[in-house]
């Protein structure tokens, strides 16, 4: 449904320019929950910008991003104003910032509801209570009259999620929806995402640094480092034995609850500076197994079982 | 209503740096309107602990815990309304001009954000000096300190001619970690010192944190939501819930065999154990301006009873003997013996099953 | 999360802009305030013609590119035959140089009314921002009359109309901006390393106010402008011999139908410096201010 192929986004002078994204070929299926994973700098928020066309205008986007065979970049304003928010929808980091707070929750869902999906005004109340339902939300006629500083945030995220799912689209995509909320809301947020999918056959695509959370969710795992994907894979599969040096590192260097109490590992280093990539391992500075060629050229792809891939000289050898 | 009280255990040892005691802490918050009665917060309720010399405390809560409020209550920026916090056995509130000075030695602070830690328009030499200087030491001692600090924490000499925005968020936090340690502080508060660092600057910073702990004999509170990191660093936890202490014992203990229904929530979510969705909370969450009567946690689990709304629950012993450095844990719930036998019937609001 | 700019002083020094949009020096906007500024520093050298040289056989020229003007004269001369230009001249000097005498001051009190009463906050706050609140409200020309009313003209008390119609904006911006700043981490760890309330103030908050001061600072030199040459208008500003472009105006009004050049040329040049300043702050405000936009 989503295929992304050699998608580059850069900023900057031509000279020397800041590759959020080099290179990044995707593809998500319906009703598919993804998980791209990354760090700062990864370029996961930058690649999910642009499966919208959300990109600030000094953004050179070259590949190609196509949603149900129509490429995103060929469409017109109108084209693009109509896939998103019906068929692609998007939730951004800060339940806190997403919402108006001059109108209450009723309004707002109510345009939603009205604008996106044609709702007539005489069934708009009764379909905005069954919206608040469907996403858990008690007391819905009261929380209809609210305004978003009463909510607390994780019913704010429900809201944002219900005014997301409203329209049923084909693909959700959801940046860092639950960094900025407790842990047993997070649970219950989860619990929405996979109801939306489960009952509307819509694809997520969770954007987010947390491991966790792709654990708990998500089928699929893609993971970004310095705006290339590196690993990709089942999560079962990755997390169970990850193929790529980073994806070992980072894995070793997050505490666990379980288990006995391990040293952890940290990476050395830091990320690398974005404009000063090229044709070569962006991790090689800071990986345990680096050798020259990894510094000579950018690692191809090694295709393995289902769906999973990795991008690393060594992989044979590793593994 | 019966008051439930949460004392320290026992008296306090000469182990002991800090200890907490009926500590609590209100804050006013908006009236309705302007013939409204007046509202207030409860931010924390009648805790008290002790942090032992050279051992990590790690006070686990989520938002609206209570657990930022105590924080800033032993660094002196908040009074409590009630209780007292002492320091080697003094009380915070009645230390003199001289005694608050020694104090802002000896108790320093690392905190959640290394974008709004660092003041801009000063170089690091001068961000990580400051301490010093407000202690009055001389220019010389305090360059020589700071050079020493900065390579200590894991960064170059020339570091100090640089300004914060040159640096990453894990950069950052090592000059906060400098200057926090550049006064020879016996008690440093973390909190949540890597919850906004990436994933993997995080173990870089917690490993570091604990080789400080180690060189220098430090004591630490530890503030955090994340359990695994709490885990890691603390020996001693403390689960906060809406102000309240609900259990506190050695960090294997709680986190591993927690005995509170709160925390086991807390920890069956962090540990995965259970495939999504299997177990929900119901209930509503309580609204800070009208807590629950009697046990907080009573509206959302999943064993309360008549008895949960009535009485506050008291922090009493659990657990076997006691362990060789630790006191035995403590758990604030009525029913927690049974619970942990498997003898308690789910009589509370029912968690949704999907 | 965007690296903080530097301080407004230092822009050259500062990392480039790290929003999207390239901001680049605008050269053009810096020229013409250079040009006014050079104007009114060495306007003494550059003038053909001392300002107060009458000469009544030459009076009321028009332009040189006019019928009946001269090259001796390139803007005319005035009913004095007092040439326009040298005027004009002069003029950039009193006008700006009373813009930034009112500007600097009215800053530097509002500064300290605004710090001192975000840092305590409480009662001394309450108290000062009502008083801050009722200078704000005050009608400005005819505050203006009755000050000079009571004190009389003469640059010195036209400096202080003008800073008592103005400190009050400095102080509002900069108590609304120390209370965001002491929220911030670095505020509360210098209270925890024990540093004391008046170093605070001095080291960590005053120095992060101080970029949108800048940028009030220059908006507000347009603004001093206008407020000096409408006072100069009423004739209660400038006196004579001293030159003004709002006394030009005034001077200018009664002819104005046959010279036109009297009144038009002093009333674009305020324009023109007026434009200009408020350029170069609305570039600033936008280069520094994170939140800004062009």
């Amino acid at each position: 449904m989503l295929q992304i192929r050699n998608l580059t986004v850069a900023f900057g002078p031509a000279a020397r320019p800041v590759r959020a994204v080099s290179d990044v070929d995707l593809s998500i299926g319906a009703g598919e929950i993804v998980g791209i994973a990354g760090e700062s700098g990864s370029g996961k928020t930058t690649l999910c910008a642009a499966i919208v066309r959300n990109l600030p205008r000094t953004a050179r986007v070259s590949g190609d991003i196509r949603f149900d065979g129509r490429s995103i970049h060929a469409m017109s304003a109108s084209e693009l104003r109509q896939l998103r928010g019906r068929e692609v929808s998007m939730i951004l980091q800060n339940p806190m910032t997403s919402l108006d707070p001059l109108f209450t929750i009723g309004n707002q869902l109510g345009e939603v509801l009205a604008t996106r999906c044609g709702v007539s005004s005489t069934q708009l109340r009764e379909r905005e209570v069954e919206l608040l339902r469907s996403v858990h939300m008690t007391a819905p006629e009261e929380r209809l009259r609210q305004y978003p500083h009463e909510l607390s945030g994780g019913m704010r995220q429900r809201v944002l999620i219900a005014m997301a799912g409203s329209t049923a689209p084909k693909l959700l995509l959801a940046d860092e929806p639950t960094t900025a909320l407790d842990a047993t809301i997070q649970e219950e947020i989860l619990v929405l995402f996979r109801e939306l999918r489960d009952r509307r056959g819509t694809a997520i695509a969770i954007v987010t640094h947390d491991l966790g959370v792709i654990r708990r969710i998500c089928d699929r795992i893609v993971i970004m480092y310095a705006g290339r994907i590196v690993e990709e894979g089942p999560v079962a599969a990755v997390f169970g034995a990850p193929r790529h040096p980073y994806t070992r590192a980072l894995l070793a260097s997050v505490p666990v609850l379980d288990g006995d109490r391990v040293q952890l590992k940290s990476i050395p280093g830091q990320v690398p500076n974005l404009a000063d990539l090229g044709d070569f391992c962006a991790f090689a500075d800071r990986c345990p197994n680096a050798v020259d060629q990894c510094r000579a050229a950018a690692p191809k792809e090694s295709a393995f079982g289902d769906r999973q891939r990795v991008f690393c000289w060594r992989t044979d050898e590793l593994s | 209503m019966i008051r439930g009280q949460q004392n320290p255990s026992g008296a306090p040892t000469k182990d002991t740096l800090v200890a907490l005691a009926g500590l609590r802490k209100e804050f006013p918050a908006r009236r309705r309107s302007v013939f409204g009665a007046r509202r207030k917060v409860v931010a924390v309720d009648d805790v008290g602990f002790e942090i032992r010399t050279g051992s990590t405390f790690g006070l686990v809560g989520e938002s609206g815990s209570g657990k930022s409020t105590i924080a800033r209550m032993i660094l002196k920026l908040e009074r409590p309304d009630a209780g007292e916090v002492s320091f080697d056995g003094h009380g915070l509130w009645q230390q003199t001009p001289a005694e608050e000075r020694d104090y802002r030695r000896n108790v320093q602070a690392v905190l959640q954000d290394p974008y709004g830690a660092l003041s801009p328009r000063l170089r690091v030499r001068e961000i990580v000096g400051e301490p010093l200087s407000a202690q009055g030491r001389t220019r010389a001692d305090i360059d020589a300190t700071v050079s020493r600090l900065l390579h200590t924490v894991g960064l170059d000499s020339d570091a100090g001619d640089r300004y914060p925005h040159q640096f990453s968020g894990g950069q950052r936090q090592r000059i906060a970690i400098a200057r926090a340690l550049s006064v020879e502080p016996r008690l440093v508060v973390l909190d949540e010192p890597v919850s906004a660092l990436d994933v993997s600057i995080r173990a870089q910073i917690l490993m570091l944190l604990r080789e400080m702990q180690e060189r220098l004999g430090l004591t630490y509170l530890f503030v955090g939501h994340d359990l695994a990191i709490v885990r890691y660093v603390s020996a001693v936890v403390g689960v906060m819930y809406f102000g309240r202490m609900v259990e506190i014992g050695p960090a294997e203990d709680v986190l591993r065999h927690p005995r509170h229904p709160y925390t086991q929530r807390l920890v069956s979510i962090a540990s995965m154990r259970q495939a999504l969705g299997v177990e929900r909370l119901t209930g509503e969450l309580p609204n800070p301006l009208a807590p629950p009567s009697g046990c907080h946690f009573r509206m959302r689990c999943p064993y309360a009873t008549e008895r949960c709304v009535h009485e506050v629950p008291a922090l009493r012993e659990a657990g076997d003997e006691d362990r060789a450095d630790f006191p035995r844990s403590r758990v604030a719930c009525h029913y927690f013996a049974e619970i942990e036998a498997g003898d308690k019937e789910t009589t509370g609001p029912k968690p949704q099953r999907s | 999360m965007s690296a903080t700019s530097g301080p407004v002083y230092a822009f050259w020094r500062v990392p480039p802009a790290t929003n999207d949009r390239a901001s680049p020096l605008p050269w053009l906007t810096i020229a013409c305030c250079a040009v006014l500024v050079i104007a009114a520093l060495f306007g003494n050298w550059i003038a053909p013609y001392p300002k107060e040289a009458v000469s009544l056989g030459a009076s009321l020229l028009p332009p040189a590119w006019q019928q009946g003007g001269s090259v001796q004269h390139l803007l005319g001369t005035d009913q004095l035959g007092r040439d326009i230009l040298s005027r004009l001249i002069a003029g950039a000097r009193i006008s700006l140089a009373t813009a930034a005498a009112a500007t600097l001051v009215s800053g530097a009190f509002g500064v300290l009314v605004g710090l001192v009463a975000g840092y305590a906050g409480g009662i001394v706050e309450s108290i000062a921002m009502r008083i801050v609140d009722a200078f704000l409200a005050l009608p400005f020309i005819l505050l203006a009359l009755a000050l000079v009313a009571t004190l009389g003209t003469g640059f010195g008390n036209i400096i202080v109309v003008m800073v008592i119609a103005n400190w009050a904006r400095y102080a509002r911006l900069v108590r609304s901006e120390v209370l965001s700043v002491k929220q911030r981490d670095f505020v509360t760890l210098a209270r925890i390393a024990g540093v004391r309330p008046l170093t605070i103030m001095l080291r960590h908050v005053l120095p992060n106010v101080l970029n949108s001061v800048v940028v009030l600072a220059i908006l507000d030199v347009g603004r001093a402008i206008i407020l000096e040459s409408s006072l100069s208008f009423l004739g209660v500003g400038i006196q004579p011999p001293d030159v003004s472009w709002g006394l030009m105006l005034a001077d200018g009004r009664t002819l104005m139908v046959f010279a036109w050049w009297l009144t038009t040329l002093p009333g674009l040049l305020i324009v023109f410096a007026v434009l200009s300043f408020n350029s170069l702050g609305r570039w600033l405000h936008a280069r520094f201010d994170p939140r800004g936009q062009l």
